[in-house]
């Protein structure tokens, strides 16, 4: 990317002064080096952003920004509502709430070793992953609703894990004010046979290895050292989500002249907070954010009778779960006034900082976990929300590595067959219903998440506190 | 010349159908998007599925024809290798012919999310062919 158009305010932070028709300044939070591997696309989609009616602030992009749909990868936006801010679906994006979810094992690797490639095929057997893969639940109409309207509170009703798990979910696992009824018939349909599946693309189950603790007094709260054995577990809200974005985006694209919005792309596509469609859109998204919930918590039920079937010893808690493609009412301090802001974050993680009432108790003097995905095969990253972070991007951090290069390009250099042999010399087993699949999610085509993390890191907007490597993948 | 190519897109993938006519072009498009998926080439199309689409210009009507596949796709766990298209003003009637996913024979890498409006293009080329494309999110 080309830096001129940026003034420098600090080696972390990149802005663009309002200009054209940009309400706020654009912000990117990077590396210099980062900067100009980054996607001439993020420029242009952050500027668009800061067109927006209701915009506060500014229009921001996180550290592992890349080009999306009308918002970068790594956007994040807030607006006002009684300003004439607005919703957009674009900038949730088609898979809402996609998210990652950690949980404690209480084992060690000497545990694992003797059992991976048993913990491997159990996994893989018990966690539906891939294309056209269905889950053990199927859902009636009335199911169905009950699901979207309580998300993992619904789940665990239903006996998919623990109550205890639910106070380290954030909304402590059910989004309010979610409208079922929103939700189209063609959106439920995709997701009758989906709940408790991971999908595929870079969605996947890993169990993980403590490497590096960074902070030892955040890694304490998070009941982290070095030497743990863990398992993250990244999808999102399957068939529903995609099918309530893409009509959204339709409907919203259409009406946006009827409000007077002129869209500089037409996946802005948005629509006054203050509108039929715009509540319409918020009570679907919130719908969706509760099936993500939902799924993730069925996930882990799954996981759990995998690891009892062959370490029963274990014991898998719950660290954290967290969305990463979201539109949430949040509480900030704008220059020193309190508003009540839509907070839109398009594959950027929620980061909120010690002391907010909305986090669970054992974390809130330590800051929110912020759950960071690597790449299948690479490593992953815990990190915390912090004081600066609240200042910086209303409580935002990055939220994985981001792609170096296409699908197309790596399936024409890697061979899926290689790479999993390649990796289980390594000790890393992977397991996946589509070698092509594994191809195309390749760890050497996606960028570097340890530059991205150092850069969240040093940009304030989250604190390090430990690094994760793969052990065993189950990759959809 | 008919025929289908895929262009990228950072995280996901372009889907680009070429034809004679708008159809044409439209039901390239679609082999396109199944070719994202696995290989067109191992679908046999023993089952078919019609469906109907609105949309006020033909850029939204692509998406929402690429949209609808993905629907039925998911839904009904099939895949596409054949397609008929009609396209009448801003109504599209169409057949497309697959078969059920069969994991170990087809491979599918990955499904497809969505069709977008990013990179959405339906447009007569200076030689007379159509061409019709977007990315699909993966």
């Amino acid at each position: 990317m080309d830096l001129s158009r940026f003034s420098k305010v600090s080696d972390y932070e990149w802005r663009v002064e309002p200009h054209g028709k940009m309400r706020v300044p654009a912000v990117i939070f990077a590396s210099e080096t980062l900067m100009r591997d980054m996607d001439e696309k993020v420029f242009e989609q952050v500027t668009n952003v800061a067109t927006l009616p209701g915009i506060v602030k500014a229009a921001y992009a996180m550290p592992d920004a890349h080009w999306g749909y009308g918002f970068p990868i790594g956007g994040v936006a807030a607006f006002d509502a009684d300003q004439g801010g607005v919703v957009s679906a674009g900038g949730v994006g088609f898979d809402i709430s996609c998210g990652v979810r950690t949980l404690h094992t209480g084992l060690t690797l000497d545990d694992i070793e003797p059992v991976k490639q048993r913990l491997a095929d159990t996994l893989f057997a018990r966690v539906p992953a891939g294309v056209g893969s269905t889950g053990r639940i199927h859902l009636s109409a009335q199911e169905m609703d009950a699901m979207l309207k309580g998300g993992a509170q619904w789940a665990v009703k239903q006996g998919y894990g623990e109550a205890a798990d639910l106070a380290r979910i954030e909304e402590n696992g059910c989004m309010a004010d979610a409208a079922p009824h929103e939700v189209s018939d063609f959106a439920k349909r995709r997701q009758r046979d989906e709940v408790g599946t991971l999908g595929s693309g870079n969605h996947y189950l890993e169990v993980q290895r403590v490497m590096e603790i960074f902070d030892a007094r955040i890694a304490q709260a998070y009941g982290l050292k070095v030497g743990d054995i863990v398992v993250s577990i990244h999808c999102g809200s399957r068939g529903l989500g995609h099918q309530i974005g893409t009509e959204f985006l339709k409907r919203m694209a259409l009406s946006a002249k009827d409000y007077g919005i002129q869209l500089p792309d037409r996946e802005l596509a948005c629509a006054p907070i203050h509108s039929d469609i715009g509540q319409q859109y918020l009570g679907a998204m919130r719908a969706a954010i509760n099936c993500a919930l939902a799924n993730r918590q069925v996930i882990t039920h799954l996981t759990r009778e995998a690891f009892a079937a062959v370490l029963p010893q274990a014991q898998l808690d719950l660290l954290y779960d967290v969305s990463h493609n979201t539109c949430k009412l949040e509480t900030h301090v704008v220059d020193g006034v309190q508003r009540r802001l839509f907070v839109h974050r398009k594959g950027a993680t929620r980061a909120f900082g010690p002391g907010r009432s909305d986090l669970p108790e054992q974390y809130r003097h330590v800051g929110q976990p912020v759950l960071i995905g690597g790449s299948m095969g690479t490593a992953s990253y815990i990190l915390a929300g912090c004081e600066e972070s609240e200042s910086h991007a209303f409580g935002s951090a990055c939220h994985g590595a981001g792609r170096a290069m296409s699908r197309t390009q790596a399936t024409k250099r890697w061979r899926g067959r290689e790479l999993v042999d390649d990796l289980a010399r390594h000790g890393i087993l992977i397991r996946s219903p589509s070698l092509r699949g594994v191809a195309e999610e390749a760890p050497g085509a996606y960028k570097d998440v340890s530059e991205v993390v150092d850069a969240a890191d040093h940009a304030g907007l989250a604190r390090k506190v430990a690094k994760l490597a793969p052990l065993l993948c189950i990759k959809g | 010349m008919t025929h289908w190519e895929h262009f990228t897109h950072g995280a996901d993938i372009g889907v680009r159908g070429i034809g004679n006519t708008l159809s044409e072009a439209f039901e390239q498009a679609a082999l396109a998007m199944t070719a994202v998926i696995c290989d067109p080439a191992l679908v046999q199309a023993t089952e078919s599925v019609t469906v109907t689409c609105d949309a006020p210009d033909a850029e939204y009507l692509l998406a929402d024809w690429l949209n609808r596949l993905v629907f039925e796709m998911a839904t009904r766990h099939l895949l596409f290798s054949h397609f008929q298209v009609t396209i009448q003003g801003e109504q599209l009637t169409a057949t497309a012919w697959g078969e059920p996913v069969e994991v170990a024979r087809h491979q599918p890498a990955v499904e497809v999310k969505g069709a977008t409006y990013t990179e959405l293009k339906v447009a007569q080329t200076e030689t007379g062919e159509w061409l019709a494309q977007c990315i699909v999110d993966v």
